[in-house]
């Protein structure tokens, strides 16, 4: 394979060699059981409670039994909204309009079952409207869901701010935080919020593809979305995934260590290629524009040239990126996330995500300012919007 | 991501005849901004033989390579010959197009047909009592009438039968209308309707005669509430961003709703 310059982060990441390795021996070693009686299989059983302790301190959880392990961040965000609403009489619920898939088409079916939704709206910054969430909160609210960070722009979203005005509205309100992009990247501290429950995806933060947890408040009512034995306390049956929970571990104490790192050396280095291209590309504009933002984040609109287009041509020149927009990702709708924000049509297709990590080098970077604009004046050529480009150059 | 043949590679990555030919004799555009694809053709003609061909396409990969190609198969055909190209020779040119990605070659068709027509000053095809309802299975009218006639009474039927609406989907709406002109609806009475019949009707309208029409072009529309003669309406899809949506409400639906129901319909977004 040709070298590539991966920009795609909040895809999937690559896996730290030193996770990795530390997952190793639970392959073909230390290959127990963990519910069985013998050695090896307490050799499991106590690697998965360590690698619990270290997934607790990413959270900034209180206590390791808060954490359950699970197989993906779909999986966290389904067990955390299934398994609450199951204890819950309620059938309003509440989430926004720019979530991730994993919780929206969850809600789309429960809707289908029954309950009634809400969806949060976004200004054109791509703000949370808090006051929406405050008119929409009421004494028959069972669950709001609220990401802690959006995947396609990076947005930070006050959800501490969203859990306090949704309790002191409700109390028995469960409040469920999608933390998927946000792990790893800012620093999470879930004990001191009013949050219940909290979902993260180890492949975001340099574990495996197949691992993630959830985070569920000591006290909180939920029931198991996969029944069978008594795996985790009962709420997830399935034999432990040891291998993969000890990675999971390990990748959420190095990212512990690294937060320091991604809020200097990451985030310079999307600042450099943000105002790099920003300066360069004319017809380029910024939709990632919050005020509080993850540091690996940037999501840049090309005006009057599509995005799988885009990326077809960054790949040629071995640049990874991604885009929200119509072709990619098989469905023909342009991203819901940009469309909650109201972007023109002018760049809503034409729309590209560029995510770094702490693997991300500054030649990379300056590779990516570099051929970035050649190519993107290179496919300006071939628009038909030529008039509304050259006034852009004006 | 999908599967692109080494030819449709060939052409997004090093298009041919790109730009545009001042003084052209003619020039055919299809798709929009709003849609995520447009095409601009430009042909220089001289006795009756295409001679110079470019193009400028706002689209993905396999919108690029088809307007790249369709250049490649015109330049130096005589005007027959090129009225004769369909998306079907497009995408055989291109070693093949994901179904998703039929429409890419439909809009060369389509840029191509525009140009033509604007070149002679009329329109083929206008007198033809059979047109092409589905571009990319070149499904006609008649085919489809004829499938309702043996009983296909949904969308979904008439695809199973003839194909049509099947790849890109841009002609459900136009297969519907045919199905009900076919299949007779029952009449509505007119006169004193009761709120619930009338709520009915409204969104009966709504789904047999507004909706097929935005859904052409990617947008929706539902019923949300109705007080007295105040009908309020949620605007979906690609209709809900759409900076015109105001005048689609006011020209299109209210007009819709008025004429076929009742003319003190008023209709507001909720």
């Amino acid at each position: 394979m040709k070298d590539v310059i991966y920009l795609d982060n909040n895809a999937t990441t690559k896996v730290d060699p030193e996770v990795f390795e530390e997952m190793v021996p639970y392959f073909t070693e230390n290959y127990g059981n963990a519910s069985s009686i013998y050695e090896m299989a307490h050799t499991a059983h106590d690697a998965i409670e360590e690698a619990r302790e270290k997934v607790k301190n990413l959270f900034g959880a209180k206590k390791s039994k808060e954490i359950l392990f699970t197989a993906s961040g779909s999986e966290s965000a389904n067990m955390a909204i299934r398994g609450v609403l199951k204890n819950c009489e309620n059938k309003h619920i509440i989430t926004t309009k720019v979530e991730h898939p994993c919780v929206l088409n969850t809600f789309k079916e429960l809707e289908q079952e029954g309950y009634r939704a809400d969806y949060i709206g976004v200004d054109e910054n791509g703000e949370l409207n808090i006051e929406e969430l405050k008119s929409k909160v009421t004494s028959n609210t069972a669950l709001v869901a609220i990401m802690a960070a959006n995947n396609e722009t990076g947005a930070i979203y006050p959800y501490e701010e969203a859990a306090e005005i949704v309790k002191s509205i409700n109390g028995n309100t469960v409040f469920f935080v999608d933390a998927t992009q946000a792990a790893g990247k800012i620093k999470l501290d879930v004990q001191n919020t009013k949050v219940d429950l909290m979902g993260i995806s180890g492949h975001k933060f340099h574990a495996p593809k197949g691992i993630g947890a959830l985070y569920i408040k000591e006290g909180t009512k939920i029931s198991p979305i996969i029944t069978g034995g008594h795996q985790e306390k009962g709420l997830r049956a399935g034999t432990e995934n040891t291998p993969y929970i000890v990675g999971l571990g390990k990748a959420a104490e190095l990212a512990v260590q690294y937060l320091e790192f991604e809020e200097t050396k990451v985030k310079e280095l999307r600042d450099k290629l943000e105002q790099g291209i920003l300066e360069k590309v004319k017809c380029a504009k910024l939709n990632s524009r919050t005020k509080k933002r993850v540091p690996n984040t940037t999501n840049i609109g090309f005006q009057y040239i599509e995005g799988e287009l885009i990326l077809l041509h960054l790949d040629e020149a071995g640049i990874c990126a991604s885009s929200g927009s119509a072709c990619t990702s098989g469905s023909l709708e342009p991203s819901h996330v940009l469309r909650a924000m109201k972007t023109p049509f002018t760049s809503l297709h034409g729309s590209i995500r560029f995510s770094l990590s702490r693997f991300t080098t500054e030649e990379e970077i300056d590779y990516a300012i570099n051929t970035i604009p050649v190519i993107i004046k290179k496919l300006a050529e071939i628009s038909p919007f030529q008039k509304e480009l050259a006034q852009m150059l004006k | 991501m999908w599967e692109y043949t080494e030819t449709v590679k060939e052409h997004y990555k090093n298009p041919k005849n790109v730009g545009s030919i001042e003084n052209a004799d003619a020039i055919g555009e299809a798709g929009a901004l709003a849609c995520g694809d447009a095409l601009k053709l430009y042909l220089k003609i001289e006795n009756n033989i295409v001679v110079d061909a470019k193009f400028q396409t706002f689209g993905c990969g396999s919108a690029v390579a088809s307007s790249s190609i369709l250049t490649e198969m015109i330049i130096g055909k005589s005007l027959d010959e090129v009225e004769k190209i369909t998306n079907k020779d497009i995408i055989e040119k291109l070693g093949g197009l994901p179904p998703e990605k039929t429409h890419c070659s439909v809009m060369g068709r389509e840029a191509l047909e525009d140009a033509l027509n604007n070149y002679r000053g009329y329109k083929i095809g206008d007198n033809s009592t059979d047109k092409i309802i589905c571009n990319c299975y070149s499904v006609t009218e008649s085919a489809i009438r004829e499938a309702v006639e043996h009983g296909a009474k949904t969308v979904k039927e008439v695809s199973d039968l003839t194909y049509a609406g099947s790849a890109c989907g841009r002609c459900k709406g136009a297969i519907q209308k045919i199905i009900d002109s076919v299949i007779p609806k029952p009449v509505i009475k007119e006169n004193e309707l009761t709120p619930v019949q009338f709520a009915i009707k409204v969104n009966t309208v709504i789904e047999t005669k507004i909706l097929p029409e935005l859904v052409k072009d990617n947008g929706g529309i539902e019923l949300v509430d109705i007080k007295g003669k105040d009908v309020y309406v949620r605007l979906k899809g690609t209709c809900s961003s759409c900076p015109n949506s105001t005048a689609t409400l006011k020209s299109f639906v209210e007009k819709k709703l008025k004429e076929l129901i009742d003319n003190e319909i008023t209709i507001f977004e909720a």
